[in-house]
């Protein structure tokens, strides 16, 4: 298919096609990954840089993973928020970025919108690695690919995202991405959690537990921050866990077999207890597999390659 | 710039706020005074005549809420170039908030920008601080301030902190009948807001600032004002339940009055979908239903005046992510072209009425000498344009800031001079 976008800042305005032929690329990917030598030449001589203003594991290693099984050279920059806030600024940084002819940014930073922005002052190409609480596009599709193998196709699919959704960006990419495909989608939290005018994404909105249980086909649960409780926006943790925990117990008593999907990193006994997220149900560490390859695939998808190369099979 | 204490603007269309349709005729100062208007014959005149043919002759443009940056962020504007802004926009007195550093909380700092401006053609009639470093507790000395040329009293940038200092500071302002500016956010409420809490901020993943943090500090003070009857001014009013807040009060004779700021009556903040810092400042950019409660506001006259919160800011420090820019945007430059296009050219506003809200209306709330044709008031006059148009060119405002969202925006009325102080300018904009 025609792909025409430049970056990927987040899944917002997707079509199904678009993110059907990037989980589609995905798993060819995949399948790269569990060859004996897990590398193939695909990005050799592309150069791209992990711009990571705000801290993360995972993902930063998962891309980094990504990158060096497409065999791109890789820079990586860290900078927690707050020293480059006293130092240089973004447009600086992004200025040394052209200057040093890098083809892709990965980018995570604290500020949504702050990718957008990059977009603005350089040429490369920008992977949102997620930005504020506004989206975390590669995740979202991450899950999606999860999600996928396991229910074939995710039309009519019913996916209750359960936790903090207003401080969430992996709920927005789910959100767009999920809707995209089809499935339903439902946000389960108390009304702190929950954004202003959330109803805008034709969602259904639970505040019980053991209603969206109930309804949903497969729960996406995300991390509650503890900082949060300082803010006053839940009272405590044994308050959430009792309210909104996830256990084997709530499950069995829906007598279904409900699909448990989570970004990580796991606070075990409070969004969800400690052995159901070691549990058959539980896609946790497929989500982390299909992660790398989900992102060896977007960084090919906007590499401009195959761009490239569908313009040469046309001249032939 | 010329001084000219005699002077006949010939054939001009002249408003006046006192007449409610503009009248075709002559408007002769002497002795810096208005001291005629209507058919004026030129023979004989010894003074300076000006040809004011399809131009319209209005009271000097009163800009009452406007950030000059001076002293402490010369870098961002100075007494001097906000003035140079002013004229540009056509207003010939501008009222700078106390939020400099030092702030205007001393009759030091008051005395300071009142001589800065001496010898400029714009008026500056400087705001106080209602407490010491607007820092929420200690009253500033009210007396003295007075006295030495502030006209309104206001910790803008932040709320008076608490309910019993706002009482107080009423109180106390009743000595001088000035008006208590406030800049009404409930920080509690507002935290790290960034833009309006809404559909759109929930989109873009930005915090938001609810329209409640504005309307419980409006709710509170009006509240005050009715058990103290002092004067409350509120500042940039921008959500449609502080319009009702206002009506409802004034129906009651609370003695308050508020304005709006051109950007809360064109833009809402679906604007801000590309995170452009441009479009950030405080109050945020509301939803459209708050923008069409602007206009029901002023077209009812609960909104008294149009003012600007003229906030400049370095490019150093507005480019930035959305998130840590600061809040502000330049206003003076724009204003009275958003004014005719939005408001008089749609039938909002008539043309009296728009004028009125930039010159009689501040100048009654703040007592000053200014806003007025009558005879034998003090000569301040604002000459334009209303149907020539330009397109707003960042690099080519006069401010020493260029942080507006309406770069490249074609503005409806073009300023052709201004008298006052007794100084004529022409204004010098080459694409006519």
């Amino acid at each position: 298919m025609d792909f025409n976008r430049k970056h990927l800042l987040g899944l917002e305005g997707f079509t199904r096609e678009e993110i059907s032929y990037i989980l589609d690329t995905s798993e060819s990917f995949k399948e790269v990954l569990s060859r004996q030598i897990p590398k193939v030449p695909t990005l050799r001589g592309k150069t791209i840089v992990n711009l990571f203003f705000e801290d993360s594991t995972r993902t930063r290693i998962s891309f980094e993973l990504a990158e060096k099984r497409l065999s791109a050279d890789t820079v990586n920059f860290s900078a927690s928020t707050s020293s480059v806030k006293k130092g240089e600024t973004l447009r600086d940084t992004a200025r040394n970025i052209e200057a040093m002819k890098i083809d892709m940014v990965v980018m995570r930073h604290a500020a949504a919108g702050a990718p957008l922005y990059l977009t603005q002052c350089v040429d490369a190409a920008i992977i949102n690695a997620g930005d504020g609480q506004h989206e975390h596009p590669t995740q979202g599709l991450l899950d999606l690919m999860t999600l996928r193998t396991k229910f074939g196709s995710l039309d009519g699919v019913k996916v209750a995202i359960v936790g903090d959704i207003s401080h969430s960006r992996v709920a927005r990419s789910n959100i767009y991405g999920l809707q995209a495909l089809g499935a339903e989608v439902g946000l389960c939290a108390p009304p702190t959690f929950l954004p202003y005018q959330a109803e805008q994404w034709n969602v259904e909105i639970f505040h019980n537990l053991d209603e969206a249980l109930e309804w949903a086909d497969a729960l996406n649960v995300l991390r509650i921050q503890l900082e949060r409780q300082e803010k006053g926006l839940f009272s405590t943790l044994r308050e959430y866990h009792n309210l909104f925990g996830v256990t084997r117990e709530r499950l069995e008593r829906t007598g279904k077999d409900i699909t448990i999907l989570h970004p990580g990193p796991i606070n075990r006994g409070v969004e969800i207890e400690s052995e159901l997220a070691d549990s058959e149900c539980s896609l946790i560490l497929d989500q982390v597999t299909n992660g790398v390859a989900v992102r060896m695939a977007v960084l090919y998808l906007f590499s401009g390659l195959q761009k490239q190369a569908e313009l040469k099979e046309k001249s032939k | 710039m010329q001084r000219e204490n005699k002077l006949l603007f010939k054939n001009g269309t002249v408003v006046d706020p006192e007449r409610k349709d503009p009248q075709q005729g002559d408007v002769l100062v002497e002795d810096g005074k208005i001291t005629s208007i209507g058919n004026i014959d030129a023979d004989g005149f010894d003074g300076l005549v000006v040809d004011v043919t399809d131009k319209i002759v209005c009271p000097g443009l009163i800009d009452m809420h406007v950030h000059l940056r001076e002293p402490g962020r010369e870098d961002e504007e100075t007494v001097e170039t906000g003035a140079a802004a002013a004229m540009a926009g056509g207003f010939t007195s501008v009222c700078p908030m106390p939020n400099t550093d030092p702030c205007a909380d001393s009759s030091e700092v008051i005395h300071y920008l009142k001589n800065r401006a001496k010898d400029l053609l714009v008026d500056v009639y400087p705001i106080a601080a209602v407490t010491k470093g607007r820092a929420g507790e200690q009253l500033t000395e009210m007396g003295d301030l007075v006295k030495t040329g502030a006209v309104a009293f206001s910790d803008d940038g932040d709320p008076v902190a608490t309910a019993e200092v706002m009482r107080r500071a009423m109180e106390y302002s009743l000595m001088f009948d000035v008006p208590i500016i406030e800049h009404c956010e409930d920080k509690s409420l507002a935290k790290k807001g960034v833009m309006n809490e809404s559909a759109v901020s929930t989109r873009l993943g930005l915090p938001g600032i609810p329209g409640l943090s504005e309307d419980i500090i409006v709710s509170r003070d009006i509240l005050i004002a009715e058990f103290t009857g002092a004067k409350l001014h509120i500042a940039h009013i921008s959500t449609a339940r502080s319009v009702a807040l206002v009506r409802e009060a004034k129906k009651r004779g609370v003695r308050v009055t508020c304005e709006v700021m051109p950007h809360h009556f064109v833009l809402n903040d679906e604007t801000i979908s590309a995170y452009a810092p441009d479009y950030k400042m405080n109050p945020p950019l509301r939803t459209q239903a708050d923008v069409e409660a602007m206009l029901e506001g002023l077209k009812d006259g609960t909104i008294d005046v149009i003012a600007t919160d003229h906030a400049p800011h370095s490019v150093e420090e507005k480019e930035v992510e959305f998130l840590y820019a600061p809040f502000g945007i330049v206003g003076l430059e724009t204003a009275l072209g958003l004014v005719l296009k939005y408001l008089v050219e749609p039938g909002v506003l008539t043309l009296s009425q728009a004028i009125a809200k930039m010159t009689r209306e501040p100048a009654n709330i703040l007592n000053l000498d200014r806003g007025t044709l009558k005879k034998a008031a003090t000569a301040s006059l604002t000459i334009f344009d209303s149907r020539a148009t330009w397109e707003v060119d960042k690099a080519r405002l006069k401010s020493k800031s260029k942080n507006t969202p309406f770069h490249g925006w074609e503005m409806q009325g073009s300023v052709f001079g201004l008298y006052n102080k007794g100084m004529w300018w022409l204004a010098d904009r080459e694409d006519g």
